[in-house]
């Protein structure tokens, strides 16, 4: 009896251990983290996801889907935990690069240097993912932060078009307070909706020199452009533009301020009317009547209109992730999955060539926007390291709030980027 | 006897202590070491620990307005805490906790409720109700007066730490209630009826019999409000991050902030031993004084 059951055992212990070095070369798990909660990125990721598994049926799909804030809360302490997702989302630039020296990401230069994958992207978009001259994300959209506004709250003061210039923006302001319409949506809560408005002025009263020139340490950050970048945000600030409690307000909570109508215009970037309608009441935002246009010219200013202020979305691949996450990732943002994600109007493709799909026509004005670009700065608060790009952000808060000037803001600033250096 | 109990207790206390003291020791006290060797150095989080900074993070903390700030924040808490939600707490249980109370177990259950709802939840919940477009406070605001200007809350840095706080006392009145209702379960009935018939009112016996015997449990209760009040943590986060321009910060949302979020674990560390710092001495500096007057 005993003996029995002992030869039972032994069979079945020897049949895992035959069938288990065939299952390991073939079933591969991967981690896939992305924070697309809404539509249509949420079916595009499972969609694409699905279509790897079916090619390779070894292979298992694993999609975390988080929002934004949670998603990065969530990373950071994976990556100090030593174990990073397989694929995820990231912006490229510092918070990357931080990533990259601790040896968390997998170097991706041999896949994408002089290869077809690397030649299907600009190099320009490219530069964004890398650090110490290695590549370590892969973008699958570029876009530009703009003026979102909504045509027929900007009818109703008599304006057909957006104005091009600053001081006429501010007239416009000025016009829809007067009619009782809240001129501009902002979340400053979050705080980097906010450091767009300071951020793109300083980008038009600097230009390239004024950022090269706090990189290069013969500038900083209290030269007079951001200076005065402070100083025309607080004088926008002081005119009442923003909806009830902005100071509190999220994202969300400006996204569906536009989406239902209520604002008539906020700076955001290309993934603004889709975030629009799913933060919208009707969930339905204001498609129909939305318009683009590029952030205002200013007179006087050393930056050229055309200079842009954006950033896209991209992948790393995780230390420990196997080789098919690599492949999964180039399957992800080849040319077809490009232009099939570009057609939902969610993105601003990459891949060369693969702009034909996009349908959407405020879509099409932002890439117009990118291709003319001279000048393309990545967000600041994911250019520079975490403990830099924070204070960028309090810092705009605290002009916002009235609790420190444009002087000391943008000291604070560069106070923060030379301890960082 | 007293032999053989020590010798049979031994397996029996491994048995009964060790996994606790394994549990305890690798979470709570090696994190506790492995921080205060963090708070020395200048570090990410990720990767050897090279740069050694000595007290230097100490230095900047102790230096910087805003932890100062949120160090007052918690100071406030506990204030509001001990001046506003215990006596509330005492009070209630007083009249909730007579036995001859009809509906004394709904009023119970119903000051408690508050207490078991978790704290992003508590605190998501009072978002919505302060929120300054879709809110309840501002839909009655509105509804009393039509046309006027319905308060901001939580977007305007003088009033968020305030009401904030509202939001804590109502989460934890309910705790300290309980908790004191228990303690008066304690206290025979015989010594109230005996004041009664010497002829002492209402009052007089819960001044003069029932508060000083239920001083034991009140201290309890201070002391896990003050605790509570420098550890608050997850209403605030969850009810705008300690932010506009940290008018709500504490000391745990800084520690988040500027330690975690902003990959300096190092220096958050060093917020991290303060606060471990602050709560020791002051648990110390509790039992040796306090609660050692009711031996």
């Amino acid at each position: 009896m005993n003996k029995r059951a002992l030869t039972i055992v032994i069979a079945l212990v020897a049949c895992l251990l035959a069938a288990a070095p065939a299952m390991a070369q073939k079933a591969v798990k991967i981690s896939f983290w992305h924070l697309g909660v809404n539509e249509p990125d949420k079916s595009f990721f499972q969609g694409v996801a699905d279509e790897y598994m079916k090619l390779h049926p070894n292979v298992t799909i694993e999609i975390t889907m988080l929002e934004n804030e949670a998603f990065k809360a969530k990373v950071t302490t994976l990556m100090q935990s030593g174990d990073p997702p397989d694929v995820f989302r990231t912006w490229g630039g510092g918070l990357m690069s931080e990533y990259a020296k601790a040896g968390l990401l997998r170097d991706l230069t041999k896949y994408v240097k002089g290869t077809a994958w690397g030649n299907s992207m600009a190099s320009g978009v490219l530069g964004v993912y890398q650090y110490d001259g290695k590549q370590y994300g892969i973008p699958y959209d570029a876009g530009a932060v703009s003026i979102w506004y909504n045509k027929e709250l900007l009818a109703k003061v008599g304006y057909k078009t957006f104005p091009a210039s600053w001081p006429e923006m501010l007239k416009l302001v000025q016009k829809l307070k007067d009619a009782g319409i809240t001129p501009i949506a902002l979340g400053a809560g979050d705080k980097w909706p906010s450091h767009f408005w300071w951020s793109y002025l300083a980008i038009r009263l600097g230009g390239r020199p004024a950022f090269q020139g706090v990189l290069s340490g013969k500038g900083s950050f209290s030269d007079p452009p951001f200076v005065k970048a402070g100083q025309m945000l607080l004088d926008l600030a002081n005119m009442k533009p923003f909806q009830d409690g902005f100071l509190a307000a999220t994202w969300p909570d400006q996204a569906g301020v536009i989406g239902d109508g209520k604002a008539a215009f906020h700076l955001m970037g290309q993934w603004a009317p889709q975030t629009e309608v799913a933060y919208s009441v009707s969930k339905k935002g204001i498609l129909d009547k939305e318009g683009m246009a590029a952030f205002p010219s200013v007179p006087g200013g050393k930056g050229l209109p055309t200079d842009v202020f954006g950033g896209g979305n991209g992948f790393c691949i995780g230390k420990n992730a196997p080789e098919e996450a690599v492949d999964f990732l180039r399957f992800m943002t080849n040319k077809e999955n490009n232009m099939k994600y570009a057609a939902t109007g969610a993105i601003i493709p990459v891949v060369k060539g693969a702009d034909s799909a996009i349908t959407d026509s405020n879509a099409k004005l932002v890439k117009g926007l990118v291709d003319k670009a001279g000048y393309y700065q990545l967000y600041l608060d994911q250019f520079f390291a975490p403990a830099v790009g924070g204070v960028v952000n309090d810092s705009v808060q605290t002009i916002l709030a009235g609790t420190a000037t444009p002087a000391e803001a943008a000291a604070a600033i560069q106070k923060a980027f030379e301890a960082n250096k | 006897m007293k032999r053989s109990a020590r010798v049979a207790g031994l397996p029996i206390l491994i048995l009964l202590i060790g996994p606790a003291f394994v549990l305890f020791t690798m979470l709570v006290v090696v994190p506790v070491v492995q921080a205060a060797v963090y708070s020395l150095y200048r570090w990410n989080g990720m990767g050897p620990l090279v740069a050694f900074r000595g007290l230097q993070n100490f230095r900047s903390l102790a230096a910087d307005p805003i932890f100062q700030k949120a160090f007052w924040h918690n100071i406030l808490i506990v204030i509001v805490s001990l001046g506003i939600e215990i006596p509330m707490a005492l009070g209630l249980a007083l009249i909730i906790g007579r036995s001859d109370f009809k509906l004394a177990v709904f009023f119970r259950t119903f000051f408690f409720l508050p207490y078991v709802l978790s704290e992003v939840i508590t605190g998501v919940l009072w978002q919505f109700i302060y929120h300054p477009q879709y809110g309840l406070v501002r839909a009655i605001v509105l509804f009393f007066s039509p046309g006027a200007q319905p308060p901001i809350l939580l977007g305007d840095p003088k009033v968020t730490l305030w009401v904030i706080m509202i939001v804590i006392v109502w989460k934890y009145f309910g705790f300290h209630m309980t908790i004191l209702i228990a303690g008066l379960q304690d206290i025979p009935q015989e010594l109230r009826e005996a004041a009664r018939i010497d002829g002492a009112s209402r009052a007089q016996v819960n001044r003069y019999i029932i508060v000083p015997l239920l001083r034991t449990t009140i201290q309890l209760s201070v002391f896990f409000s003050i605790i509570g009040s420098f550890q608050v943590f997850d209403i605030v986060w969850a009810m705008g991050k300690g932010d506009p321009v940290n008018a709500a910060e504490t000391m745990v949302t800084y520690l988040y902030k500027f330690g975690i979020q902003r990959l300096s674990i190092g220096y958050g560390s060093a917020v991290a031993v303060t606060i471990f710092v602050i709560c020791l001495a002051f648990s110390i500096f509790y039992q040796r004084t306090v609660a050692r007057e009711q031996k």
